[in-house]
């Protein structure tokens, strides 16, 4: 029996939302870690019950959770309750909420400052995990994206992170500036197909791609056009909002970009822009159907002022030509004073037949489609303001 | 026995209740305190002050005994009242909201 497993993260926790295949009937629990920030849950497909979870706080700082029982119960690992912080040697045992930036000598050209925002430049601050994408093999390695811009890895379970410095290390560091949100790693997408390959997109600097695993990295920006930054087109400065793939088809890109849809077919080398008769190309987030990789989703925000859909009606848009045609999907969705938000990490897409699609918003509903999107209804409709939205597919 | 009474966020996050009880060895310092708080709470590591720097966290402040303690070097030498376990020293947000 099949079903899917919902993980929302919130201003003020966690909430876990299952069903079975109909996707009809919804049990929900939480909220896991009240009163926390939780900006990302992600779960492992290579073993379906191991869950990271960023948890994060103004006041306290950074915290990783792990669940290896598919959310029932959670740890942080390294640290169970209870325990010492060290072996009886003496060694750290583990050190799941340490983020700290590679520096040394020994892996190349750590940067010290990127561009702040009146200009000047100003020093890398660790603030928060943004983004957990867990290996699609290894169940115990997961990377990290986070806030001030860089990725982490870990590979025993979260225990402990080190920098893939390489990214900080290209040498463009200094022209990387926060965005609204801040500079933050939000997106991470790991090519199926080479385990070597992954892209990464940053707030706002623009996308990345690595070829031999995370040493090296290179900006693939060409065709993006910003017309707010000193030259629009330059190679990097972009505020990529997010980037999403179909696994079946992997050299093809989507790109939501602070404005403009943009779609690559050579794995980022360069982009055109596909916004075509969308009422406004301003938003966050944007996902592929899992079984037709020419069914896309986006979901129109009025604009970098105003963010909030169009008109107070709240509108999905597809399209099956992977870009330019665009349909609006209302039914179930609210067509009049609504004022919400959808943030970039906030819509996800199942593997079942038809593609279920997903989406959490700021006003706390999060919305289900079991009909590639033709019709929605509400699984929940006050929660938190939900910053993520993550499903997994349970076969 | 030091007592320490931890905001409610890392309650929840210790498993702990609102005090917790700490044997200190030496001499009850900010420092020692911290050290064998989160010896205890392992999981507290990192969440009141920094990994590295060991500086208290820009939002956290200190006091006990009424008294606001979070500018004094973490060295210094707790009031006579925490020593004894009269007064707790107390762990506390420093502005309300979110």
């Amino acid at each position: 029996m099949s079903g899917v497993r919902v993980l929302v993260g919130t201003r003020k926790g966690a909430f876990i939302l299952s069903s079975d295949g109909k996707r009809e009937k919804w049990d929900v629990s939480g909220p896991h870690f009240a009163g926390w920030e939780i900006y990302h849950m992600k779960g492992s497909s290579a073993d379906p019950n191991r869950i990271y979870a960023s948890q994060t706080s103004g006041w306290f700082g950074q915290i990783i959770q792990r669940s290896d029982d598919g959310g029932k119960t959670w740890i942080q690992p390294g640290t169970p309750p209870g325990e010492t912080t060290t072996t009886p040697e003496g060694m750290p045992k583990g050190e799941s909420n340490k983020f700290v930036y590679d520096t040394s000598e020994k892996t190349g050209k750590p940067l010290t400052t990127h561009q702040w925002y009146d200009g000047t430049q100003h020093p890398w601050e660790f603030k928060r995990v943004w983004h957990l994408e867990p290996s699609l093999s290894d169940p115990n390695t997961v990377y990290a994206g986070i806030e001030d811009a860089a990725i982490f890895r870990s590979i025993d379970g979260g225990q402990t992170w080190h920098e893939l410095s390489g990214l900080r290390g290209h040498g463009t560091g200094p022209r990387w500036q926060p965005g609204a949100g801040g500079m933050c790693l939000h997106t991470i997408v790991l090519d199926p197909s080479n385990a070597n390959r992954m892209y990464i997109a940053i707030s706002a600097a623009g996308a990345f791609r690595t070829d031999d695993g995370g040493k090296t990295w290179k900006p693939i920006n060409k065709g993006l056009h910003s017309q707010y930054i000193p030259d629009p087109n330059a190679e990097v400065g972009h505020c990529v909002h997010h980037v999403a793939m179909n696994p079946k088809r992997p050299g093809v890109l989507f790109m939501q970009k602070h404005w403009d849809v943009m779609r690559s077919d050579d794995a980022g080398d360069s982009w055109h822009e596909v916004s075509g008769d969308l009422p406004t190309d301003f938003g966050f987030a944007i996902d592929v159907n899992t079984n037709e990789p020419d069914v896309v989703y986006v979901v129109p925000i009025k604009s970098d002022s105003e963010h909030y859909p169009l008109e107070g009606k709240l509108r999905v848009y597809r399209s099956r030509t992977g870009g330019n045609e665009w349909e609006a999907l209302t039914k179930g969705l609210p067509q009049q004073n609504c004022y919400v938000n959808v943030l970039r990490d906030a819509m996800a897409v199942d593997s079942l037949d038809k593609c279920g699609v997903y989406f959490g918003t700021t006003g706390g509903q999060v919305y289900a489609s079991a009909d590639s999107g033709d019709t929605w209804a509400p699984i929940v409709r006050d929660l938190p303001a939900v910053l993520s939205v993550e499903v997994q597919t349970l076969r | 026995m030091i007592r320490v009474v931890l905001p409610v966020h890392l309650r929840t996050l210790a498993h702990a209740g609102a005090e917790v009880q700490l044997d200190v060895q030496g001499e009850v310092t900010q420092r020692s305190v911290l050290d064998a708080l989160e010896a205890s709470y392992p999981m507290l590591r990192g969440t009141i002050r920094d990994h590295v720097t060991q500086k208290r966290r820009p939002f956290l402040r200190f006091f006990a005994c009424e008294e606001d303690l979070s500018h004094l070097p973490p060295e210094t030498p707790l009031p006579d009242a925490v020593v004894s376990g009269k007064e707790p020293l107390l762990i506390i947000g420093a502005i309300a909201g979110g």
